[in-house]
């Protein structure tokens, strides 16, 4: 049978991949520009087909909190937000990751600080890949570039929230939530039964049979001994997180002399800058994060210690937020440059090929 | 004869519930934490449902609840225990879902998801423990802190001018559409144990039908932060939070 083409929004593609993924559960409150993902699911009424529970929650905090509790049953669960609900998640997150559990969090961002406006933007980086929340944590971050890709990471970030008990972000931005793409959707996934979640999340409170003792989902430990060991082993996690699941994309970077670092809706911007610039002599490549954390970090280095590259530029519509992480993994061997738009306003790739050459040529 | 041969079950006048196991209980002497924790206890053994219960601990001195009973727990962030228990419950709908909170936790900042899981009338037990105190900060104003009622945060007493009123919640939560079953009970003397563990039952018994959040304010005493003796602060209660909690049932339906 050929695969089946559709045409839809970013927003609708994480909702239909949800319920194809055997997600068991959806809490959320409406914000825009990602408010489709909840009203595809109402409209979908997975409850009647898959059984899976869809509810609007009170707010953005009680949303993220139902998530925990579901999470904490050991069932697939998600929630869905843009940036300033998703600030009012950064509680319950800190929590998701102190108690180790599995769950999705979509973050379509919107451009801030505190209102801001509803356009794209990509300034919540630091909030997504630095913590966000109270605490020493880490939330596994993809940022999808395409309608395709909301789709794809929907199961790939239960996957992979589920192998590390961990709470896993897409963090994608008003560009990529609210424009139309041809999308395959993937194919339809039974429900964990309560079997399968009672061998897969052993420690989740499914009701305690006579045969165990009691589960208790908790991040807390009063003695600070015991704190202190609870966090080496979240550090061991998330160090061998930084070792297995990095995730990039690398474009025309053979022979550049020049990349470009972006993701999301900036990366797609910039594979036109690349043609571009190629078209104008300019040896310029792209290297695209798939999974902001872990970063790439390891690619980079390896690109600044090659004797062919003379400098990186980051493309980030915020105010340069993910160039940290770059300058981090060049370490000075290389200049490392900033281009941006703020506020909501999506950069042409014309803009990057002059930003490039004003900084570089 | 020596005190082996007296153990023995035909001898036996009381026991505490094998659910509520042996771990000192961090409570200061004269809480009534332990009491309706001991409630909770034995609905759960008499019912036959400890496989099916998961218990929601509140950020308050009820944050180890999860120590003392023998059932599967999840401990929430200060407020949001409704919201975790919807969770929980949306779910698992078969399981016999509870909160259980004290009155900073739910009726200050957790006032919102309170009145949201009673208005969608969450199929959840709600145990509400109000002293009228933060016990586990140090004994600060509460939302239930009575008017003139002396507390660290208050020291000269409540000022409704500067603090406002003692919140009534389970008054509001009375008039939602989703609330089956509202009381207000006490655990200070045998009688009202008795009461309020009937009331526990009839709370799970309610959340097995579906029908409604079933909501029971248990009236407490926190000696420790009312600066009184266990027994002063019984008498204390009886004078001075029956008047402004009136105990009773306040919808059954």
């Amino acid at each position: 049978m050929s695969e089946e083409i559709k045409l839809m929004k970013g927003n609708e593609a994480i909702a239909h991949a949800a319920i194809r993924c055997g997600c068991d559960g959806y809490f959320g409150y409406p914000i825009t520009p990602q408010s489709e993902i909840m009203e595809t699911l109402m409209d979908e009424q997975p409850w009647k087909t898959t059984g899976m529970v869809v509810l609007q929650a009170e707010s953005e905090v009680a949303a993220i909190n139902m998530v925990y509790g579901g999470a904490g049953c050991g069932k697939k669960v998600m929630t869905s937000s843009s940036s300033p609900g998703v600030s009012l998640k950064q509680e319950g997150i800190s929590y998701i990751a102190g108690a180790e559990l599995p769950c999705l969090i979509v973050n379509v961002m919107r451009g801030g600080p505190g209102l801001g406006t509803i356009q794209p933007s990509q300034a919540d980086y630091f909030q997504a890949v630095k913590g966000g929340g109270h605490g020493d944590y880490k939330v596994i971050v993809l940022a999808p570039a395409s309608v395709q890709e909301m789709a794809d990471f929907t199961a790939l970030s239960f996957d992979l929230a589920f192998k590390y008990s961990n709470p896993a972000m897409i963090l994608a931005d008003g560009v990529i939530g609210q424009m139309m793409e041809k999308v395959v959707l993937p194919p339809f996934v039974d429900r964990l039964t309560k079997s399968e979640i009672e061998k897969q999340s052993p420690w989740a409170t499914y009701g305690k049979p006579a045969s165990r003792k009691p589960n208790v989902i908790t991040s807390l430990e009063l003695e600070s001994k015991d704190m202190e060991q609870r966090n080496l082993k979240f550090q061991a996690k998330y160090r061998e997180i930084e070792e297995n699941e990095v995730r990039y994309e690398e474009l025309a970077c053979e022979d550049a002399e020049y990349l470009l670092v972006a993701f999301g809706s900036s990366a797609r911007v910039c594979q036109k800058a690349v043609e571009l610039a190629r078209e104008q002599g300019i040896k310029l490549g792209l290297i695209r994060p798939i999974t902001l954390w872990p970063f790439p970090t390891k690619l980079i280095q390896s690109y600044a210690s090659s004797s062919k590259v003379k400098g990186f530029l980051a493309v980030e519509m915020n105010a340069g937020q993910m160039i940290e992480d770059v300058r981090l993994a060049v370490n000075g061997k290389v200049s490392v440059e900033y281009f941006g738009r703020l506020g909501g306003i999506v950069p042409t790739p014309d803009e990057v090929v002059e930003a490039l050459k004003a900084k570089f040529l | 004869m020596t005190t082996k041969d007296i153990i023995k079950p035909e001898n036996l006048v009381y026991t505490k519930s094998r659910i509520l196991n042996d771990t000192p209980m961090h409570y200061c002497p004269g809480c009534s934490h332990g009491v309706v924790h001991k409630l909770i206890a034995e609905v759960v053994e008499e019912m036959d449902i400890q496989e099916d219960v998961i218990g929601v601990a509140p950020v308050g001195c009820a944050v180890f609840a999860y120590n003392y009973l023998d059932f599967d727990f999840q401990e929430a962030a200060h407020g949001r225990a409704p919201a975790v228990a919807t969770g929980i419950k949306r779910l698992m709908p078969e399981k016999y879902v509870f909160t259980y909170q004290g009155d900073g936790d739910l009726a200050a900042i957790g006032t919102a998801e309170t009145i949201h899981a009673c208005n969608r009338g969450e199929n959840i037990v709600i145990i509400f423990i109000n002293n009228g105190i933060y016990g586990m900060t140090g004994g600060q104003m509460a939302p239930t802190t009575l008017e003139g009622m002396k507390t660290a945060t208050c020291p000269y007493g409540r000022d409704t001018a500067i603090n406002g009123y003692p919140l009534n919640i389970t008054d509001l939560l009375v008039k939602l559409e989703g609330t089956r079953y509202v009381t207000r009970q006490s655990v200070h003397n045998s009688a009202s144990v008795r009461k309020a563990k009937n009331a526990i039952r009839k709370g799970f018994e309610n959340s097995k039908e579906g029908k409604g959040t079933s909501v029971i304010e248990i009236v407490s005493t926190c000696n420790s932060g009312w600066k009184m003796t266990p027994d002063q602060s019984n008498k204390w209660m009886v004078e001075n939070m029956f008047p402004a909690y009136p105990i009773g049932d306040l919808k059954d339906i």
